[in-house]
């Protein structure tokens, strides 16, 4: 009983019970959503798929993350921010023309140069809720409905193809490597930012700066600097998931890149247990949400729901997962089964 | 239920994580009587108030009220309403946003078709504040108005509920003597029309000016139930505090043989910020203890915020050790050795989710930077460090901030400053709303620090707390300041004087 009580008290307890949840009906319906097979030294089936396209979710949802815990409140410019970076790159690399087979400019050249006009969008965000003090979906709506309008400007309105194998390989696979790239992409973002918060104090700082900006900014931490930080960093990883979606399809698609991830993203956070409140945050809960909601999506087309009806049985698991998570409703839950007290919240005395 | 009994409480159990609050405890509240609630940080009379009025849920036990048959669980403060038990808490819970006709009807607007009927909530509202004496502008934001404001707009929303019970807890800590007499006549007023009246103190002379009877908790467990005219105040003392208590009487004589050095840490030229606090001058010592004295309001908290930079001074000049300074930001201040725990606690003190540990490291990290990180077990030894230095009552290092009870969470805040080895402390209302207990440890505290050459400014209402500690006190009236004592004039007739003004 304490070991089942200890185990249900661990912070990703819920997060990680949502996706066993998602798999567990896969299990029942369609049994060969794990099969994995083999073809050349690389992992085929439904699972990979899932941990494949997960990837810009992923990079997306650990940005959000820090926003949301430093700020209180939301990014939903950052599907429009991919498609911009996507735009900047393809065309740097094809010189502005529409479509082309080999590179105008250097390969790095052109990904620096997207990820520094993502930083850019980044700064933007940043200095409005920052500094300007505008509430974080406000600012950033500005962007959410100029940005793939910016994205068609640099694009002239076209798709632009970068038919180059090399663009390719980020959206790709490559020999060797048993997992699709997209997936070695989004571990490496975890993984640097993992030690960017264990090995700075940049975490706590953040935490600190969500839960109480008055006293943080009376112990010496710069609070507006900080929000700051968080959503320049959020605009970079915007940035690099453009970068991926984009090799993918060797392409800008203004339109299309990125499209409706923000609200995928903002409920990755969600779905990892982190308050939309900010404060406190785990990262590791928003990857588990950014898988939780993918194996969703694919599940949901592989039980050959109609992509235009997905939404809708989303928003149906979307809304249990939640509410599973509602401290409500765990409140009601404890009431009915004797000898299991809700944690109380409150101060003592 | 017996007559003359409005509410009573038996058997109460409630247990936090690694803290048993409340051990079988009773209560009994009688109409038309104030009853003080007695007992030091952590004896648990917060945590009684919070069960009573659903905030907390209790483990075993039995609340029975006037006019109900069978026991009552609130399960929320609405339900404690609906049940005739009202609160006001030690900090005001007001919408700041909000104007203050809102605020007093929230949840229980007048209508009219469906619809809010402002006209009339705001006719209400004045009608209200006018016969409690309150003069305010129902239409204005409550953010607009002080604490002390705010908190006689808490009492007048819970009056106007009609309620049997009334629980203040520690609803004068934050007024003057002129707004506790007129809270003290309002009291009075409801005792006399039947409402059981729950009055939750630190201060003894309250208790034995307007209380009946006084029930005495400790360590969670009931001490006792005394009337007034039969516990004298020593007693009360005693029982609070479980042992003879002679410390107070003792500190003054410690106070004597501090050595005030010739060198100059601080010193304000005509420092001033708009709106606020006009242009002072101010010099403080090496090893010295300052105090701030003055009314609610009067500029003593925003001269040290001038100082410290937590509003940044728009006019003078600021010499740190001689050096000419420009301070932009707290974090200024702290790299030139400044510390300052904020007058309030819980907006601007504690970060309530983060751990004791993390509360304690975290002003020192800010100093070293963000990319410095202190190390894992660095954090933990100066953690346990100031937990046992400060005798910090908590679970374990680990523990979230916002589980202490209010004076370990200043002692929290004073082990965050202390851990950063200031040169110069301010400590702004550091004993509001704690126990005598740990008032006299921070009072011992801030002289042994003063000994060791800290200079402090010490910020307080009560004035004999002052005098204990300072050797020195500035007097502000009105954003101003007006005049320094020392020595034979710190007493508390001369500081009276200098205070109200205008009789020398």
């Amino acid at each position: 009983m304490s070991k089942l009580k200890k185990l249900t008290q661990y912070r990703l307890f819920l997060p990680l019970l949502c996706l066993a949840l998602v798999l567990l009906v896969n299990l029942i319906t369609t049994p060969d959503f794990f099969a994995i097979s083999v073809r050349d030294g690389m992992l085929y089936g439904y699972i990979i798929d899932v941990i494949n396209r997960a990837s810009e979710l992923v990079i997306l949802a650990v940005g959000m993350t820090l926003m949301v815990a430093a700020s209180g409140g939301t990014d939903i410019s950052v599907g429009a921010v991919m498609a911009v970076a996507a735009a900047v790159v393809c065309n740097v690399l094809s010189g502005g023309q529409q479509s082309v087979n080999e590179y105008s400019n250097p390969y790095l050249l052109g990904i620096l140069a997207g990820i520094a006009v993502a930083a850019l969008c980044g700064c933007f965000n940043g200095f409005l809720v920052a500094k300007l003090k505008i509430q974080p979906m406000i600012a950033t709506l500005i962007l959410f409905t100029a940005g793939r309008g910016i994205a068609q400007l640099i694009t002239r309105g076209q798709i632009t193809y970068v038919r180059v194998d090399q663009y390719k390989v980020l959206g790709s696979s490559i020999k060797g490597l048993p997992l699709p790239v997209p997936f070695f992409m989004a571990m490496l973002v975890v993984i640097i930012c993992v030690l960017i918060l264990k090995r700075t104090a940049l975490g706590l700082c953040i935490e600190s700066v969500g839960i109480n900006a008055k006293s943080s900014r009376l112990v010496g931490l710069n609070s507006s600097r900080i929000i700051f930080l968080t959503y320049l960093f959020g605009g970079i990883l915007a940035g690099i998931a453009g970068l991926v979606a984009s090799s993918r399809i060797y392409s800008a698609d203004a339109n299309n890149i990125g499209l409706n991830m923000e609200l995928d993203a903002i409920l990755s956070v969600a779905l990892g247990g982190n308050s939309l409140g900010g404060g406190k945050f785990s990262l590791m809960g928003s990857v588990i949400g950014a898988y939780t909601i993918q194996a969703l999506t694919t599940t949901l087309y592989a039980m050959h729901v109609s992509s235009d009806q997905v939404p809708v049985y989303k928003a149906i698991v979307v809304v249990i997962i939640v509410s599973l998570q509602s401290p409500q409703l765990k409140k009601g839950i404890s009431k009915y089964m004797p000898g299991k007290k809700a944690v109380s919240r409150n101060e003592v005395a | 239920m017996e007559s003359g009994v409005v509410l009573t409480m038996r058997n109460i159990y409630k247990t936090f994580p690694g803290v048993k609050a409340l051990q079988n405890v009773d209560f009994t509240l009688k109409k038309g009587e104030i009853h003080a609630l007695m007992g030091e940080n952590g004896a648990g009379k917060s945590t009684l108030i919070k069960v009573l009025t659903g905030v907390d849920e209790f483990e075993a036990g039995e609340i029975r009220i006037d006019g109900k048959d069978g026991a009552i669980i609130n399960r929320s403060p609405q339900e404690a309403q609906m049940n005739g038990i009202s609160t006001v808490y030690q900090e005001v819970n007001l919408c700041p946003n909000l104007s203050v006709a809102e605020n007093l009807y929230i949840g229980r607007e007048p209508r009219k078709g469906g619809f809010i009927d402002w006209a009339t909530m705001r006719k209400k509202a004045s009608e209200l504040l006018e016969d409690l004496d309150i003069q305010v502008d129902v239409t204005k934001a409550v953010e607009n108005y002080s604490i002390a404001i705010q908190q006689m707009l808490a009492i007048a929303r819970a009056v106007d509920m009609s309620a049997k019970v009334l629980i203040l807890d520690e609803p004068t800590s934050s007024l003057d003597d002129e707004e506790v007499e007129k809270l003290f006549v309002l009291m009075r007023r409801l005792r006399n029309q039947g409402v059981g009246i729950i009055f939750v103190t630190h201060f003894l002379e309250q208790v034995y000016e307007v209380c009946d009877r006084i029930t005495v908790l400790r360590n969670g467990t009931l001490v006792g139930e005394y009337k007034v005219e039969d516990l004298p105040r020593v007693q009360l003392v005693a029982k609070m505090m479980g042992k003879d208590f002679d410390d107070l009487a003792a500190l003054k004589k410690e106070g004597e043989d501090t050595k005030v050095s010739d060198e100059v840490i601080i010193e304000a030229k005509m420092l001033g910020h708009k709106g606020t606090i006009r242009p002072f001058n101010l010099t403080v010592h090496k090893g010295e203890v300052i105090g701030l004295t003055g009314l609610l309001g009067s500029g003593r908290s925003e001269l040290v915020r001038a100082i410290y930079g937590a509003d940044k001074a728009d006019e003078g000049e600021l010499f740190v050790k001689g050096k000419k300074l420009q301070i932009n930001l707290p974090i200024d201040a702290m790299m030139n050795g400044m510390a300052y725990l904020p007058e309030n606690r819980k907006e601007e003190g504690i970060i309530a989710d983060l751990s004791v540990r993390e509360n304690i490291i975290i002003a020192l990290q800010a100093k070293r930077g963000m990319f410095k990180l202190l190390s894992q077990k660095e954090q933990e030894e100066f953690t346990d460090k100031y937990i046992e230095l400060l005798q910090i009552k908590t679970a374990d290092r680990e523990t979230p901030v916002r589980q202490l009870s209010g004076g370990n969470q200043q002692k929290v805040i004073l082990g965050r400053w202390l851990l950063t080895n200031p040169d110069f402390l301010i400590l702004d209302e550091p004993t509001r709303g704690i126990d005598i207990g740990t008032k006299t440890e921070i009072q011992k505290l801030v002289l042994e620090l003063a000994r060791q050459g800290m200079s402090v400014i010490f910020i307080s209402s009560e004035v004999e707390e002052m005098l204990r500690t300072c050797s020195r006190m500035a007097v502000l009236r009105d954003g101003m300041k007006v005049g320094e004592l020392k020595e034979s004039e710190l007493n508390q007739s001369s500081i009276m004087k200098a205070i109200a003004g205008g009789a020398e």
